[in-house]
């Protein structure tokens, strides 16, 4: 089983859709949506979902308003000012909660007690493509980080026991909490990028990433006919960066309205040959197989 | 300026706005709280003045006098320190800085030290004054520098504020006591989808907002019919046109090299002043 991550720094860059086009050309395969606070692949996978179960991650702190004198000593404690007064007692914001606990660990009435917090929903479905591991985050939770980590650990579950040779990771933007949940212990990550001044900046703050964590990288140039200046800039960050660039995809005006379509930009002439062309050089440059596994690859395939 | 899906042209739009509307008078601010991957000083390509390192507060142990009772260990919920043997172990990674360890501390031997998790900078743009937070790379989290980012902006009267995409705890950090929330959004499935993310978690935090409709013309009707819906008023259209893209591509704010766009952004800030002036005094 090989884990790939798809991650851009920079938002927009076409993470989404060239994960879509990666599970349709990698065949045996289970998808992981790790964008779990805007989480598209979904739209690209029809197929059915097995029933939404409840992720629950750390607790949100109740105040009784029962027992509350309104001293104030927990909004005093609290430093994410989620404790405010509301009509004749106090009251914690759930949204910005983080459940420390520091408002029950200075309240002398004892009114403070906690709930499990629900930071998300959780499901796998199945298609004629595969499988495909996502999530919902709940709105404003701070969680996102373990929720990757749990979708990807279910995804390597469900892998292993239908002997899938890829995890695909369709990862968030940005350089935080859930991208590190998202490439740490991959076989490689794909960093899409475009050729802008912004792209290639976020590129390379990626591409760190990866370093940090001592994941190998490769970068795809999405809509690369769009600035020659930009895609020189781009190829100047991948080779000081060591990277070998796996391919280039041209941008395609029809590629917006055939999203709408379920399509991935694989029924595009032009569009296809150039994503395919990654595709190959995730398996031949990125992650490479070895000998042995091209032996057992070949074997599997007679 | 804000959206759930990412690449939708929020910088675009946030640094043409507050060019546009700080040449109209003084007092306004571009201020980046996209602090993952801060792009908009790469349009404004602003004069820096001020740099400073962010900092949170993690435990550290303060003289001998630790016990190794373990009741920091004990209290903390992050799991981010653990006792045993000669003292106390931290895991800086792992801290929300919340400062329960250091009151749980019988011996009072607990102490907070700052940890540097990025980079403040302030400056001016011509005469648009300029703010950027920058996370470090291998930082987790983003939620206090994008608050003490988010609170450089109430140095000036009128601040555009570019937020992180997605609906988690750093875009609520962002948008949180925002006076309006400019969504950028795309007519695309996936843009769709985020923009009525974004205004569930606006709705939650009970955020004022508007829209802007980019690349307008790439995409089908669902993203009007939603706004409608949800009665957001749509401010403003940009449709695709590869000057923008080259523009963006060449490290330049668009309005000064696409007059179509110029024209539209003057018209936003128009929009903003007349319907939205309450807010922006």
């Amino acid at each position: 089983m090989r884990q790939i991550s798809i991650i851009s720094g920079k938002g927009g860059t076409g993470k989404t859709s060239l994960a879509g086009a990666f599970v349709h050309l990698a065949g045996s395969c289970v998808a992981v949506d790790a964008d779990v606070d805007a989480a598209n692949l979904a739209l690209l996978l029809p197929g059915a979902d097995a029933s939404w179960l409840p992720f629950e991650s750390g607790q949100r702190a109740v105040i009784d308003p029962g027992r509350c004198t309104a001293c104030g000593t927990c909004l005093e404690a609290c430093r994410f000012a989620a404790v405010a007064q509301a009509g004749t007692g106090m009251r914690s914001d759930p949204l910005r909660c983080e459940g420390c606990g520091a408002c029950a660990q200075v309240c002398e009435e004892d009114a403070v007690s906690f709930r499990a917090n629900r930071a998300g929903s959780w499901t796998i479905r199945t298609g004629p493509w595969g499988t495909l591991v996502h999530a919902r985050l709940g709105v404003a939770q701070d969680s996102s980080g373990k929720l990757v980590t749990h979708l990807r650990r279910e995804a390597r579950r469900l892998a292993a026991r239908d002997g899938r040779q890829w995890v695909l990771v369709d990862g968030p933007p940005g350089i935080g909490c859930p991208a590190h949940a998202a490439i740490t212990g991959v076989d490689g990550v794909v960093v899409v990028t475009e050729p802008t001044e912004a792209g290639a900046h976020d590129l390379t703050r990626a591409l760190d990433l990866a370093h940090h964590f001592g994941v190998s990288a490769g970068v795809v140039l999405n809509k690369c006919d769009l600035s020659a200046e930009g895609a020189r800039r781009v190829e100047t960050v991948a080779s000081r960066w060591k990277v070998p660039l796996l391919g280039s995809i041209p941008f395609d005006p029809r590629l917006p309205r055939s999203l709408g379509r379920r399509e991935t930009g694989l029924e595009l002439g032009g569009v296809r040959e150039s994503i395919v062309a990654c595709w190959t050089a995730v398996g031949d440059v990125l992650v490479g197989r070895s000998p042995v596994e091209e032996h057992l690859v070949a074997l599997g395939a007679n | 300026v804000a959206s759930g899906k990412g690449g939708t042209g929020k910088t675009l739009l946030a640094t043409s706005l507050a060019s546009t509307l700080a040449s109209r008078g003084p007092g306004v601010a571009y201020v980046d709280a996209d602090v993952e991957a801060p792009n908009g000083h790469l349009f404004l390509k602003p004069t820096i003045t001020d740099v400073a390192r962010h900092t949170v507060r993690v435990p550290m142990l303060e003289g001998g006098a630790c016990s190794g009772c373990g009741l920091c260990a004990e209290a903390c919920r992050f799991g981010a320190i653990v006792a045993g043997g000669e003292g106390v172990t931290v895991y800086p990674e792992l801290c929300h800085s919340c400062g329960v360890c250091v009151r749980a501390c019988p011996e009072r031997s607990l102490g907070e030290k700052a940890r540097e998790t990025g980079t403040l900078r302030r400056g001016q743009a011509g005469p648009v004054g300029f703010v950027d937070g920058t996370l470090d790379v291998g930082e987790a989290r983003a939620v206090p520098l994008i608050e003490a980012t988010v609170k450089e902006s109430t140095r000036w009267p009128l601040a555009v504020l570019d937020a992180p995409p997605g609906t988690s705890c750093g875009a609520r950090a962002a948008v949180d006591g925002a006076d309006l929330v400019l969504l950028v959004c795309e007519p695309t499935p996936f843009g769709l989808h985020d923009l009525d993310l974004s205004l569930q978690m606006c709705g939650a935090l009970g955020l004022p907002t508007a829209a802007v409709l980019n690349r307008s013309d790439l995409g089908d009707g669902e993203v009007r019919s939603l706004l409608s819906d949800k009665k957001v008023p749509l401010l403003a259209e940009v449709p695709f046109d590869r000057e923008i893209a080259m523009a963006c591509a060449a490290g330049v704010l668009a309005t000064e090299r696409v007059p179509e766009l110029a024209a539209t952004v003057n018209r936003l800030a128009d929009h903003l002043q007349d319907g939205y002036g309450h807010l922006l005094t």
